[in-house]
């Protein structure tokens, strides 16, 4: 008798266990977010503002994603490509993270997206440009929350026509992302009948311009055409203005001449004009209400990059809440993502079959420190990726 | 070409020059008296960028920010070479280079906790805020031509020293035969720290007075430390004249063949420095 209730206790026990255990499932085994983003070097500040905008997008979701926690892996990726391959698979097969989100730089991309071919682990790219990346090397599990360089510099070529300007002079850095951004530049303002009339290449990273306006002042061309980041944004934008040439020859330039360095620039910024998918005066409400909880959260203002990871995080939220927090299907996951439909900071934004954003670009000009909207240089434009087979 | 546009190109060529030739002096002179190999000669050009951004920002005057900058450029030099740098010189070459390998990690971190990675810039100071109209469209910043004179003058003084002076004379015999400089009773370790120091504030000088004309931003001095030291192998090691003539043929150099060969122009200056070397394998003044 003694023998038999002890039998049933530990059955009865048992299976309570199990019970417990699979309620439990739900609830307190959280998602896994791995971060493979620069928290060192150049990059950091890029890096720290995607962690800043994803986090805050998780806390409006009450800290939950499909109903189930959520546990950050944060790596450093420090912007170097040869760890990528390793860092990435560090996330996906020793911390067993449900998604990767990452990276910032395009080379880190390359090597990541190679092992997320090999495990199909799904991710996220919040920022990397490089237009191989949802188009030569697209695949099923691999979505982009922010930009291609083509689809930040195409719609400036229409633009520059449209200004009346027929000849332009080009200029970036002598590597893969300068010259696909010129590119995609090239490609509209000749469709629409200007011509390029000398493409001028900078080796890398050197930020010593004076002799390539001398060779501009000499073209007299209607327009210049530039791509540059960081502190040859910088650099380029305040020797164009000393070298006087910004009364006779306007600048253009893709969104990343000015991002971040409106203060560095002072007033050898005004008037210039860049096209990008954001800026921090989009009268929206959405955007509104984005600027004010990044303020408060952080106290500054947001730039791009904390969009792009805010608008990771909502992509996040949207695809759990349909597959209702099951990470484990991850064919109804991929699914649920190639549905998202945001209501973004940066105007709507859905995913085209390359997994790309297709999104408003705005032409935007700098007046007292802002990047005014001047005009949606192009609506709801969606990136070809003609090479995309998935 | 045309003559004026040869012209313009010229100035730029000499400025940037001249500015390259404050950098490497410091780097040959340290190179070649005290046989280091001094890879954060470029993060120290950084700070200097650094330092006068900050003080500006705070006092409001880049005149006053490069006079309180300089004492503690020197200041960095003595404790980077007493501290670290002195327990070093009895061992290998490769020693020094790890130790100054590792400074250019740990000044670009302190760079990054106590600047951040935002990139800045320093407004032209008055009262060289005017420009000059060089052609019908294209003006030249009259800072330019003040740094350009700046150069000349520090590279007046520094060929005075060392032609005309009992320092001078230390120095030129350090470059050729540091043992003997030590055997003839001249106390080589103050010399070393005075070089150093020296070396370490032109470098950083360099980096104030630039300041105006860049982007403030992290490893910044990273680019210029490679082609500071082709200017100093073509110049051959020690060698100020070399580092004079050398710094401005790569100015002309990378001026000109960014125009005229675009294609090279990254290569230009890594060609000119093979053939110096097939032609004199000790650069052109050593």
């Amino acid at each position: 008798m003694n023998n038999i209730f002890k039998k049933t206790a530990v059955v009865s026990l048992v299976g309570a266990g199990v019970l417990a255990a699979s309620i439990a499932n739900a609830d307190e085994h959280p998602v896994k977010l791995g971060l493979l983003l620069p928290y060192s070097g150049t990059y950091t500040a890029l890096g720290e503002a995607i962690t800043n905008g994803l986090k805050l997008a998780i806390e409006q979701q009450d800290g939950q994603l499909g109903g189930r926690d959520v546990e950050f892996v944060e790596l450093d990726s420090e912007a170097n490509p040869s760890k990528a391959p390793q860092n990435m698979s560090r996330l996906v097969k020793g911390d067993n993270v449900d998604f990767v989100i990452g990276p910032v730089h395009s080379g880190v991309a390359m090597g990541m997206l190679r092992v997320a071919k090999q495990t199909g682990a799904i991710t996220i790219i919040p920022n990397a440009g490089l237009g191989a990346a949802t188009n030569e090397l697209c695949m099923p599990n691999v979505f982009r929350t922010s930009f291609s360089m083509w689809q930040n510099s195409y719609p400036m070529g229409k633009v520059a026509y449209d200004q009346g300007h027929r000849k332009v002079v080009t200029i970036t850095w002598d590597y893969a992302g300068g010259k696909e951004d010129i590119a995609g530049f090239e490609q509209a303002f000749t469709e629409a009948g200007g011509e390029i009339v000398e493409e001028i290449l900078v080796p890398f990273p050197s930020t010593e311009f004076q002799s390539y306006l001398a060779q501009i002042a000499s073209l007299k061309p209607d327009a210049v055409y530039t791509f540059f980041a960081g502190g040859g944004g910088v650099s380029f934008v305040r020797d164009y203005a000393a070298s006087g040439l910004k009364d006779s020859i306007p600048l253009l330039g893709s969104g990343f001449l000015t991002e971040g360095n409106i203060a560095a620039l002072g007033d050898a910024g005004d008037g210039v004009l860049t096209t990008m998918h954001y800026a921090e005066t989009i009268e929206s409400e959405a955007n509104r209400n984005f600027v004010e909880a990044y303020e408060e959260a952080y106290g500054e203002l947001p730039d791009t990059y904390a969009v792009q990871g805010y608008d990771t995080g909502m992509m996040l939220a949207q695809a759990m809440y349909a597959v209702d927090g099951n990470t484990e299907d991850k064919e109804a996951l991929i699914e649920a993502f190639s549905k998202v439909h945001l209501n973004s900071p940066r105007g709507p934004m859905t995913f085209s079959d390359s997994h790309h954003p297709i999104q408003n670009v705005y032409l935007r000009e700098i007046r007292n420190g802002k990047h005014d909207v001047v005009d949606v240089a192009y609506e709801q434009l969606e990136v070809p990726d003609d090479a995309c087979r998935m | 070409m045309d003559l004026t546009f040869f012209g313009v190109q010229l100035l730029n060529g000499l400025q940037y020059g001249l500015l390259l030739f404050l950098i490497a002096s410091g780097l040959t002179l340290i190179f070649g008296i005290m046989g280091i190999i001094n890879l954060a000669h470029g993060a120290m050009y950084m700070i200097g960028a650094y330092l006068v951004y900050d003080l500006t920002m705070r006092l409001g005057n880049f005149w006053l920010a490069i006079l309180i900058a300089i004492p503690i450029a020197i200041v960095l030099g003595l404790i980077i070479e007493r501290l670290f740098l002195d327990t070093l010189y009895k061992r290998d070459h490769l020693y020094q280079v790890l130790l100054t390998f590792g400074l250019i990690l740990v000044l670009n971190e302190a760079q990054r906790i106590i600047w951040g990675g935002d990139v800045h810039s320093v407004p032209v100071p008055a009262p060289f805020d005017a420009s000059l109209q060089l052609t019908d469209n294209l003006q030249y910043s009259v800072y330019r031509l003040f740094v350009m004179g700046v150069c000349l003058a520090l590279a007046g003084a520094i060929y005075w020293v060392i032609r005309h002076t009992r320092l001078g004379i230390i120095i030129r015999a350090g470059a050729v035969n540091r043992d003997m400089v030590e055997g003839l009773g001249i106390n080589v370790r103050t010399l070393f720290t005075l070089i150093f120091s020296v070396g370490v504030a032109l470098t950083a000088f360099a980096g104030m007075i630039a300041a105006p004309l860049t982007s403030i931003a992290p490893g910044m001095g990273d680019s210029i430390l490679i082609t500071c030291f082709v200017v100093v192998v073509i110049g051959g090691i020690g060698s100020i004249k070399g580092a004079f003539w050398g710094a401005i043929l790569i100015g002309m150099a990378e001026t000109f063949g960014s125009v005229l060969i675009p294609s090279l122009a990254s290569m230009v200056i890594y060609l000119i420095m093979a053939a110096v070397l097939l032609v004199k394998p000790r650069g052109l003044f050593a």
